[in-house]
């Protein structure tokens, strides 16, 4: 698994989830997100493009400049914490269910 | 793709219900919780002790891949054979507290069954806690991942 693309190791760094706060009101050039974090340019972009690998970002063009704007469908997935709760049990009763189809081949 | 695994948990509430259909006839369903060796296999636990009986009770323990051990325990109410069991679950030294849960097996077809459980937890805060647990172990095990390989860049 490209450990790049897993949104929710995206949203565990804190200034990846404030340049997700400040996108989320207003689609913004990487110039404008940068001038808000006392982080170098170059560390901000870098934190864009994981930001838009794992699809919580989409990049726009207009005119000569790109805009980022949030992908609300994917953050969406994302805050839905009960998600892994039950990817958890579903991965679980799919074990029980293999264990007990091998089980009933056996008898 | 419709989800086989479904939770239901509203706002508020102390409660929350899992349910899953199985492509197993109901008795292989029940056995897979009331046989100590197959509970060890698909839990991924050892089972130290389980009584699948009215006044029985259980106690199992996970050793995680660093070597901690973590205990769980219970009670059992009820033990009706393809029908119910009824049972309190507690994780050792945890704040998560006592949660009664009742689990209801229910044949479908010949090959297929339904397993509905409904979990109670002491307060709407606890429950929220537990439903909380694996997104911020998703997010730990995002963070050891990275340190593993940060580690092993150095």
């Amino acid at each position: 698994m490209n450990l790049r693309r897993d949104p929710f190791q995206a949203i565990a760094d804190p200034t990846r989830r404030a340049i997700l706060l400040l996108v989320a009101s207003q689609s913004l050039t990487a110039g404008a997100i940068a001038s808000n974090f006392d982080t170098a340019r170059p560390t901000v972009s870098k934190h864009l493009q994981i930001l838009t690998e794992c699809e919580l970002l989409e990049q726009k063009q207009n005119g000569r400049e790109i805009y980022y704007h949030i992908n609300a469908n994917k953050m969406k997935e994302v805050a839905d914490f009960i998600e892994p709760f039950r990817k958890m049990w579903d991965d679980r009763f799919n074990k029980l269910e293999t264990i007990m189809k091998k089980y009933k081949a056996k008898k | 793709m419709e989800q086989k695994t479904k939770i239901n948990a509203e706002a508020g509430k102390q409660e929350l219900v899992i349910s899953r259909e199985f492509d197993l006839p109901l008795e292989l369903l029940f056995k897979a919780y009331a046989d100590p060796e197959i509970v060890e296999q698909w839990m991924g636990t050892k089972v130290l002790k389980l009584e699948s009986k009215k006044h029985g009770s259980y106690q199992f323990e996970t050793t995680d891949p660093k070597g901690n051990k973590y205990g769980f325990h219970g009670a059992i109410h009820e033990f009706s054979p393809n029908r119910k069991i009824t049972r309190t679950f507690e994780m050792e030294n945890t704040p998560f507290g006592v949660q009664l849960e009742f689990y209801e097996f229910e044949q479908l077809t010949d090959d297929t069954s339904r397993l509905n459980m409904h979990v109670i937890y002491e307060s709407v805060a606890q429950r929220d806690q537990v439903l909380k647990l694996p997104f911020a172990q998703g997010i730990n095990m995002a963070h050891n991942r990275l340190q593993d390989i940060v580690s092993k860049l150095k």
